[in-house]
């Protein structure tokens, strides 16, 4: 990489080398020859000072950079186990080489989990080891200087922190855990994205990652409840700050607002209603999403989660569910015990949290609800496991439930149903491409590459199967998919939520 | 005895502590340090009991990598199967007499320096013929392989071509052991052997070696799937 200078690493405006052109699906999934910094002109926007400053981030790029950044690698080396034995325990057996999304199209070797973990651990053997310290080069121990900074800051975030690659290492590295501590450096010296530093301040200002204020919360609530009464003649509620209902559903932001979220939303709410159970969304907790994982703060990450209990005491509900949301789901599943639990004020009976999936297959299965499938017979469906669901969480009782239950509650909605290849879901699912705090729009190219894996098994099923629904549990993946469909040519109809074909189905007031 | 004699028993005694000692403190860095959040792998065991098994399969069997990349697995593997062949057939070496319960080691006797080699030169190729292995490899990851190679080389040198005694070889070695030195073999490709094994041990706590012992405290593959049913709780992050 040619010299740059602190203000070319901090100004905004990434430099374009093309329009954004997709990938031709073939559906073939290739491994590519590497091409050296072939994505290496892809980064995000740099977050504004006073945004920066709010989240106790200095306001730009520090003069000690380099030396403040050492030092808060050596303290995250103290703090975090996996970043300890991630450093040392790599032998680049190049296993994990072909696994990345974004590698496998950018062809950029920087985008192999090795090579963008390599990029930490220079850095990391050059300042922290005896065997960097002395062999230097040798043994791959680099100077922190501008010129990698940049490189970190483009491929760092050019990770979605899908675990993909952990899965197939021999020692179970996880990337994941090694970008977001690089970008937990970048932050604590000055360089953040702006994306996920935006979001995080409107969580902490209004309450959620959109921005909507309680009035603007209110008032889709209400259109939505409008919609389903003029649609099915059934006064179906959403309803907003109950207190001592039996259950507290938080869902991402994006389901009160945007498409196809929304359609999910309608979902919840008939299946509430449906099921006769008391219910309530909170103004406070009006988020479920948790973007202070991506950066690694765990400050951040538990300050956001701190909305949800001062909920539940607020509102003392008995039951905590989550919507559709895969990261939210993580965050909620594998962190919210430790960062506001325990839940002693919940119902010990039901699982703290629940997911959305597990409590509407529940009331299906126990026959509190009356389907008909045949609403759903226009598609062809399929599933689209979404990573962080896949590879950090659990559904039901049993390792695999978050496999096997979304493709239960799908066959129970809907008649045709159909598997992507066997490679590309499950447990080796590939990331939506936009995943991880990468969601936005100046990386549109990233996003475009990233999708491509999961595009070409999609497109298979599309020509063999006539598939034309691609049911999805995150609010990432819905927002991701609807953005790049277009660009591939796939309408954008033909991503939606699993509980968007729930509400479909739900036949309201059939029961008696 | 010999001044070489003095010298490399001297350099043995160093040698182990460096790797005792080194190896240990690495271990006790990855066991001290805090795994504040359960970030386990999934699906994954969701007890304890589950935790061992999947460590056992990934250990024994090196599973993920089996599934990842047969070629790297196949290399991997049998690397590892011969050097553990090639390790328990010194034992002879340390204990008078030899342990009659690794008397089965002698049907693998004449071929495991072989098995220990011919993977390590399989893995030295596929670092240079895969594109993006060879854009991964380090000179180091080369020079393990190397160093790998010659202590086998010259292992299976003393063994079929130059045929070092085998009894001086045991007597040098139990005097190391049991604090009484005895007289080194003068034979070379014996000494080159011994002085490659003790320049391994210096470097094993300092590189990716290490793997060795850090694979039991990698978070993703030792925690349960539990957070739900158990709060993980670490000072730190209960704190903070």
């Amino acid at each position: 990489m040619a010299e740059i200078t602190k203000e070319e690493l901090m100004t905004s405006a990434p430099k374009k080398k093309e329009p954004d052109k997709a990938p031709k699906l073939t559906g073939k999934i290739v491994k590519p020859k590497i091409v050296r910094g072939a994505a290496g002109h892809n980064k995000p926007y740099t977050a504004k000072p006073e945004l920066m400053e709010k989240l106790g981030f200095p306001g730009q790029l520090v003069d000690n950079w380099q030396e403040a950044a050492i030092r808060k690698m050596g303290e995250l080396l103290e703090k975090y186990k996996s970043l300890q034995v991630y450093m040392d325990i790599c032998v680049r057996c190049g296993a994990c080489t072909d696994k990345c999304q974004y590698f496998l199209s950018t062809k950029d070797p920087n985008n192999m989990p090795v090579g963008r973990a390599e990029l930490f651990r220079k850095v990391y053997r050059r300042y922290f080891t005896r065997e960097g310290k002395i062999l230097g080069k040798i043994a791959g121990a680099v100077d922190f200087d501008l010129e990698l900074l940049a490189e970190w800051y483009s491929y760092f975030h050019q990770c979605s922190q899908c675990r993909r690659c952990s899965v197939f290492c021999p020692y179970g590295i996880d990337t994941a855990e090694i970008s977001m501590a690089a970008r937990e450096i970048m932050d604590s010296i000055g360089l953040g994205e702006k994306y996920v530093v935006e979001v995080l301040g409107k969580v902490h200002d209004i309450g959620n990652n959109l921005g909507m204020n309680p009035k603007a919360l209110e008032n889709a609530l209400e259109f939505v409840e409008e919609e389903i009464e003029e649609e099915t003649g059934i006064p179906v509620k959403l309803p907003l700050d109950v207190e001592d209902a039996e259950v507290l559903l938080v869902t991402p932001s994006a389901d009160f607002f945007a498409s196809p979220h929304m359609e999910s939303l309608v979902g919840y709410a008939k299946v509430f209603h449906q099921a006769g159970i008391n219910w309530t969304f909170s103004t406070k907790a009006s988020e479920a999403g948790n973007f202070g994982m991506f950066i690694g703060n765990y400050g951040q990450m538990k300050k956001v989660a701190s909305r949800i209990n001062d909920a539940i005491h607020e509102l003392r509900p008995k039951r905590l569910v989550v919507g559709e949301c895969g990261h939210a789901w993580r965050v909620a599943y594998q962190f919210w015990n430790t960062l506001i639990g325990p839940f002693d004020t919940l119902n010990p009976k039901y699982p703290r949290p629940q997911h959305i999936v597990e409590f509407t297959l529940d009331l299906i299965n126990r026959g509190a609800l009356v389907i008909d499938k045949s609403a759903n017979d226009e598609f062809t469906v399929t599933f689209h496991d979404s990573c962080n669901v896949a590879r950090a969480t659990r559904m039901g009782d049993k390792p695999g439930g978050q496999f096997e239950l979304p493709r239960e509650l799908i066959k129970a909605v809907a008649n045709n149903y159909v598997e992507m290849d066997a490679e590309t879901i499950k447990a080796k699912t590939f990331c939506c491409g936009g995943g991880g705090g990468l969601l936005t729009d100046e990386i549109m190219e990233v996003r475009i590459n990233g999708a491509m894996p999961r595009m070409q098994a999609l497109h298979n099923v599309m020509e063999t199967h006539g598939v034309n629904f691609m049911a999805l549990i995150c609010a990432i993946c819905k927002a991701q998919f609807t953005a790049v469909f277009p660009k591939y040519g796939v309408p954008r109809e033909v991503a939606g939520g699993i509980h968007q074909l729930v509400g479909r189905a739900l036949v309201l007031g059939a029961k008696e | 005895m010999n001044g070489i004699s003095l010298f490399y028993i001297a350099f043995a005694y160093v040698a182990v502590a460096i790797f005792i000692i080194g190896f240990l403190a690495r271990v006790w860095k990855y066991a001290k340090t805090p795994s504040p959040l359960n970030i386990t792998l999934t699906p994954g065991p969701t007890s304890t009991t589950g935790v061992v098994y999947r460590m056992v399969q990934e250990v024994g069997f090196f599973k993920s990598l089996f599934y990842s990349n047969r070629i790297i697995w196949l290399g991997g593997y049998i690397m590892h199967l011969g050097l553990a062949l090639v390790l328990i057939k010194h034992f002879r070496f340390f204990f008078t007499p030899a342990p009659a319960s690794l008397a089965w080691i002698t049907t693998f006797e004449a071929y495991a320096g072989f098995i220990f080699l011919a993977p390590l030169l399989f893995l030295f190729a596929l670092r240079l013929i895969t594109d993006r292995t060879y854009y991964i490899s380090l000179i180091t990851d080369y020079g393990i392989l190397a160093l790998l190679m010659l202590i086998a080389a010259t292992g299976i040198l003393t063994k079929y071509y130059v045929r070092t005694d085998i009894i001086d070889v045991k007597a040098f070695v139990m005097g190391i052991v049991s604090f009484s030195p005895a007289a080194m073999p003068m034979d070379f490709i014996f000494i080159l052997h011994f002085t490659l094994v003790m320049l391994l041990l210096i470097y094993f706590p300092f590189s990716k070696l290490m793997h060795a012992g850090g694979i039991f405290f990698s978070p993703t593959r030792n925690q349960a799937d539990d957070p739900r049913e158990v709060r993980h709780v670490t000072p730190w992050a209960v704190k903070g």
